[in-house]
């Protein structure tokens, strides 16, 4: 019997179904005083002098000048990137309605408010360049940059590729899709204070990325990273949001380090939404030359990221365009490919990596081409898929990549096989997106993407206490994903206890070795692979001590039900551990002491790439346009399920964040770069009504390069859904010949195509 | 009338004679009692998850100031365990993966206790409707809507049978 | 809009009214910037976003006096502090089932066990609920004030965009809704359920045989304030019962509408919207 593979209750839940979690926000101290940022009201200005407000309710107030943090800087090593500073608080500057200037300090939260409210700034307003057209026809928002690109990149160049599209059927798609938020239900937040004793800043922040919050604060204050800890608690969600390192993070840790006195910051919601970070606001522009038969040729695109104002640490600006380039012929098999991309700097908010990370824009490219092929050449576009798949594997790719085995064929294949019975008609469609998504990015992977900070490999400590419990550390950070439950489950197996003896332990840079966090799907599968090693390896040592004390060798003890087993003879786990630690003298000469062992993991290469099928049926509201969806179907494949309610919970989760940004969500803004979206009433994150049951099926493939076989899988619900979405709505307006290729997609988008429609037939 | 108010609130059973100022939401005065459970995920009365029970009426927290809630009896989160037990409710969020991160779980807890009080045999659609008074970014919210079901059949079938509420 | 970053209301003074005169007096005392704070559902979101600022609070939950559903003749009074919710699943008198049915449309079920119609009435956001169906039958609006009672018609009350006839020191008391509409519904469409509709619409229709004798039509979202719309009783006026006639009578009548433009819809998308939900309602109402 083994753990994984087994839907275990998670450890997490019976804390925070009892309201017994620890968010950050939820951890007191005497003397606390709390943040609050006094922000541009403008996205473009020259700033004078903050004022302070009078007032003996405000503790204290830091512009940039009294704060004296050191810029926040996240550099590409690549001659088309531009490198620019974030300063922690703007300084003479202003680039986005909502960047903070000051950080006012106040005995609670209310009057923290108060004061933010009272300062005053001189400004002096610039031209704001609210949109990537206007930014790429405007004056440089940074110096050092010659027009508004961070990155200008063109990774793919094929010099004949004019001519394939000479002879070739030419399909051509541009697509958009807005500004969105990654709106975890927390937003961000932290708590910092000086520990005189350790002679340490500590900082309790919701992250997906203790150590990477670690060295930013230490780097800004000019400390060693060891006078910095960093906790994360419960994490209230991410989603990417919280992978990168927020201004107002390092403001608050200085501001304890400057006044001695430990602050606490929480964001609300309006800060959430128009003053942190966002992503997904994209333009491409894609050509694809297919064959008669419906094989795809050639595939030439120009991708446009807008990015917002600066570049964010420590992925930087550039990882939605190279991650679009880079990723862009997905499951496919593309014989040439020319791809240009740029990320480009405007007047508003930055962007992080939120989940799925271009992978929704390529994949609706992607798909939105297979389907216009489809109808220009009279052939099902589920056969254009299917014609196009990598189906031999492993597969080098133009781009590069090295595709390791999938299920990419046989998914699509249940997929259309499941919704064959639908109908569809005026009004009612079908729409398909099929996939890949690379996930476990090693260190050889993002090294190709040559970032200063280059994530990748991960470390795992297991330890056995004398009572036989285990502790499992690791770098990866969970914010809802489980880790607890699964990586106990991964431990447990390894060492024959039940997952209650484990204990996971995450978020903490004193007590867990060095990590890369959680992000990019990669925790299962290289964080699971790294507790998998360690707890192997801790079973060798287990092993060796009871072949010693059951007089049998090594390759007779086996570990069961918290036993070593000889061959007729057993000894508890917790006595062995009892032993281990009371009695080291009865071990066998040369075991090192104690029952603690650590082990890293890495994978080389590409990655790994998960696959998977969405199948959607919509209905629209021939009126209202309003869309309905009656049915969605996932046929997806993360090779071996570590425990398949949380896999299904991440690809339901996932789903639904999809669907939200399919049909719902939009960060709107002014020409003048004022957010008129500042409130849950205008940002339509999807509630219970718009979300339908999400029917799931899996198939396993399991990974090659790890011996858990887990591949990650975080992030493909969201990946999938906008193109599957964006399909079946096309679907059901194919009888009006619009074509609708923008998401969020509107009601009232559908239902004008609809009325023209009506008009043109009466 | 000016601040602080010294008020009296009951909360889970317990009472606390408590100063607090005009402007605190019902929220932050739980929160600064330690019932930290009740979080607060948007401040403007659309996310839900500082939904909690004045008088066993379902209420955004923060759309209450602590100073309205004198006198009145307030549940949260914290009040529906049995000590270490979980509720029927909290037993079928776990058993139905009705959470992941846990940051909006209180707030559906709430909502659905008040809910299933009102209404203890609701269809799946009643459900779903009631389940879209909240946010959740996490799920999906169909393990929410399959927990606050299967607690409704389960509790229907143990009034059936005349057995008590496990 | 005018971007701000606040969520924490600005300092104000509580004031608890023990009854209905005590919360005048308070009212007086206080001056205009004291406000009545009723269910909450409105203001404190307001107040949270420091959008209002109110120097006081009167808080009225002790007025139990006014949580009532009283018939009064024909007619049927509401206490001002009878929340949504109640109206929702209360078993009203022949003729009033559409402010039940017409409740379960305002935004959750929290909200609603929360929110009162005094409240929203004193809102007067133009596409709650209330606030259509109050000009629709022709409400009688009770306010008491400094000077005594009196009773402002719905049609009067409403003056534009969060605006009412509402003096300083005055309180709503009371909305008497003075006859049964037993052929009435209210309809609306918003991009997520719950939310604010994007346009509201409410009918009632008098029938005689298969026709239409007169019809009343109200809606939310296509101006300023909740507001009749003449041009569409015209057109409903003689017309059959039938889809095709509350269909023709529906788009001629919205053809004038000038409706508001924003981020979640244009004019026209209103304007559409607006003749579709008037042939919905108007085919629940004659059904």
């Amino acid at each position: 019997m083994t753990w994984v593979g087994k839907a275990l209750a998670r450890k997490e839940d019976h804390r925070l179904l009892r309201g017994r979690g620890r968010f950050t926000a939820d951890v007191r101290r005497t003397g606390l005083l709390h943040a609050a940022f006094a922000r541009s009201p403008v996205a473009a200005a020259r700033i004078g002098a903050v004022r302070a407000p009078d007032t003996r309710a405000v503790h204290a107030v830091f512009d940039a000048e009294s704060l004296g943090c050191a810029d926040v800087l996240a550099t590409l090593h690549r001659p088309e990137f531009v490198s620019t500073p974030m300063p922690v608080l703007a300084r003479d500057r202003v680039r986005y309605a909502g960047e903070p200037f000051a950080i006012v300090l106040a005995e609670d939260a209310y009057t923290a408010e108060d004061g933010a409210e009272l300062i005053a700034v001189a400004q002096e307003p610039l031209e704001a360049l609210a949109s990537m057209c206007a930014a790429l026809a405007g004056e440089p928002i940074h110096e050092g940059l010659t027009a508004n690109t961070f990155l200008d990149v063109f990774p793919f160049e094929d010099p004949d590729i004019d001519r394939v599209f000479a002879d070739a059927y030419t399909v051509e798609l541009e697509f958009r899709s807005a500004r969105v938020a990654a709106l975890p239900m927390e937003g961000r937040a932290c708590l910092a204070e000086w520990d005189e004793r350790d002679e340490q800043l500590v900082v309790t922040v919701s992250t997906q990325v203790p150590h990477q919050v670690r060295t930013a604060i230490a780097e800004s204050l000019w400390l060693p990273e060891r006078q910095v800890r960093v906790l994360a608690p419960d994490v209230g969600g991410g989603f990417g949001l919280k992978c990168v390192v927020g201004r107002e993070e390092i403001a608050v840790a200085a501001a304890a380090y400057r006044t001695g006195r430990a602050i606490a910051w929480s964001e609300d919601r309006v800060e959430n939404l128009t003053a942190s970070f966002h992503g997904h606001e994209q333009r491409h522009l894609v050509r694809a030359a297919f064959d008669e038969q419906g094989r795809l040729l050639a595939l030439d695109a120009d991708i446009r990221c807008d990015v917002g104002a600066y570049s964010v640490f420590p992925f930087t600006s550039g990882v939605e365009p190279l991650m679009a380039a880079t990723e862009l012929p997905g499951a496919y098999r593309v014989p040439r490919y020319r791809a240009r991309a740029r990320g480009i700097a405007t007047n508003k908010p930055p962007t992080a990596p939120y989940r799925g990370v271009s992978r929704p824009q390529i994949v609706a490219v992607m798909e939105g081409l297979m389907t216009e092929a489809g109808r220009v050449l009279g052939i099902d576009p589920v056969e254009v898929r299917r014609r196009n798949l990598i189906t031999e594997f492993p597969y080098t790719g133009v781009n590069g990549i090295t595709y390791d085995p999938g299920s990419y064929t046989e998914s699509l294949d249940r997929c259309a096989e499941l919704l064959a019975g639908e109908e569809r008609g005026p009004l009612r469609g079908i729409g398909f997106a099929c996939f890949n998504e690379r996930t476990g990015y090693g260190t050889e992977a993002f090294a190709a993407r040559k970032m200063e900070f280059t994530p990748g490999y991960e470390i795992a400590n297991a330890r056995m206490d004398p009572s036989g419990t285990v502790t499992v550390i690791t770098g990866t950070s969970a914010h809802g994903q489980g880790h607890e439950t699964t990586l106990a489950q991964v431990t447990a197996d390894r060492l024959g206890l039940h997952p209650d003896q484990v204990r996971v332990r995450q978020g903490d840079t004193e007590a867990t070795p060095y990590g890369w966090g959680t992000f990019g799907s990669r925790s299962a599968m290289i964080g699971g692979s790294a507790v998998r090693s360690a707890a192997d390896r801790l079973a060798d040592r287990i092993r060796r001590i009871a072949a010693h004390l059951l007089e049998v060798t090594e390759e007779e003890i086996e570990l069961s039900d918290g036993k070593a087993l000889g061959r007729d003879n057993s000894i508890t786990l917790a006595d062995l551990a009892r032993l281990s630690h009371f009695q080291a003298h009865r071990l066998p000469k040369g075991v090192e002491f104690g029952l603690e062992v650590q082990a890293g993991f890495d994978v080389s290469g590409s990655g790994t790439f998960s696959n998977a099928t969405h199948g959607v049926v919509v209905e629209l509201d021939p009126e209202t346009g309003a869309v309905r969806i009656p049915r969605y179907v996932v046929v997806e494949d993360c090779g071996t399920v570590l425990n398949p309610s949380i896999v299904d919970g991440q690809v339901r989760g996932g789903v639904a964040q999809g669907i939200g940004a399919a049909l719902y969500e939009r960060l709107h803004y002014e020409e003048s770069g004022q957010p008129e979206v500042a409130s849950l009433m205008d940002y339509l994150a999807p509630t219970a009504q718009e979300i339908p049951d999400i029917e799931i099926h899996h198939l396993e493939t399991p990974c090659l390069f790890n011996e858990t076989g887990a591949k990650g899988m975080g992030e493909g619900g969201t990946i999938g859904a906008p193109a599957a979405v964006l399909n079946a709505v096309n679907d059901a307006l194919s009888h009006t010949g619009v074509r609708i290729s923008e998401i969020p997609i509107r009601a009232e988008t559908i239902q004008r195509a609809l009325e023209g429609a009506c008009t043109i037939r009466t | 009338m000016h601040d602080p108010h010294l008020i009296t609130i009951t909360v889970n059973g317990t009472e606390h004679e408590v100063l607090t100022e005009s402007r605190h939401t019902l929220a932050d005065l739980l929160r600064e009692l330690g019932y930290t459970g009740t979080h607060l995920g948007c401040e403007h009365g659309i996310c839900g998850a500082c939904t909690v029970l004045v008088d066993g009426v379902p209420a955004r927290g923060c759309l209450v100031f602590g100073v309205q809630a004198d006198g009145r009896e307030v549940r949260t989160v914290e009040g529906l365990a049995d000590g270490g037990e979980l509720s029927d409710l909290q037993r079928a969020f776990a058993e139905h993966h009705g959470l992941q991160c846990g940051f909006c779980t209180p707030g559906f807890l709430m909502l659905a206790e008040a809910f299933l009080a009102e209404n203890p045999a609701p269809t799946r659609a009643e459900i779903r409707e009631v389940v879209a008074s909240n946010l959740c970014r996490c799920t999906g919210y169909q393990g929410i809507v399959d927990a606050i079901e299967d607690v409704a059949g389960k509790r229907a079938g143990a009034a059936d049978t005349g057995t008590s509420r496990p | 809009m005018v971007y701000h970053i606040l969520v924490k209301p600005a300092s104000y003074e509580y004031h608890r009214a023990h009854d209905l005169e005590h919360a005048l007096e308070l009212l007086g005392e206080l001056g205009e910037d004291a406000k009545p704070l009723a269910g909450g559902q409105s203001l404190v979101p307001m107040m949270n976003f420091r959008l209002a600022r109110p120097s006081a609070l009167i808080d009225l939950a002790r007025l139990d006096e006014l949580r009532y559903l009283r018939p009064v003749g024909d007619g049927l009074r509401i206490g001002a502090l009878t929340t949504h919710r109640t109206v929702e699943t209360a078993t009203l008198p022949g003729g009033f089932g559409v402010l039940s049915r017409a409740a379960r449309w305002i935004g959750h079920y929290p909200i609603r066990s929360r929110g009162t119609i005094g409240g929203s009435l004193a809102h007067g956001d133009a596409t709650a609920e209330w606030c259509v169906l109050a000009v629709l039958l022709d409400a009688r609006i009770v306010l008491r004030g400094p000077r005594g009672q009196r009773t402002v018609p719905a049609a009067e009350f409403f003056h534009g965009f969060l605006s009412t006839a509402a003096e300083p020191g005055e309180l709503i008391t009371e909305v008497v809704f003075p006859s049964p509409a037993p052929r009435a519904a209210l309809t609306e469409f918003a991009q997520r359920q719950g939310d604010f509709g994007l346009v509201v619409v409410a009918v009632a229709l008098e029938t005689e045989g298969g026709h239409c004798r007169a019809a009343r039509v109200a809606a939310g979202g296509v101006g300023s304030a909740a507001q009749r719309l003449p041009a569409v009783e015209q057109a409903l006026a003689g017309a059959e019962l039938t889809e095709r006639a509350f269909a023709e009578a529906a788009r001629a009548g919205v053809a004038e509408l000038e409706p508001p433009e924003d981020i979640h819809a244009s004019a026209g998308y209103r304007r559409t919207l607006t003749a579709t939900l008037l042939r919905r309602a108007c085919l629940e109402a004659g059904a």
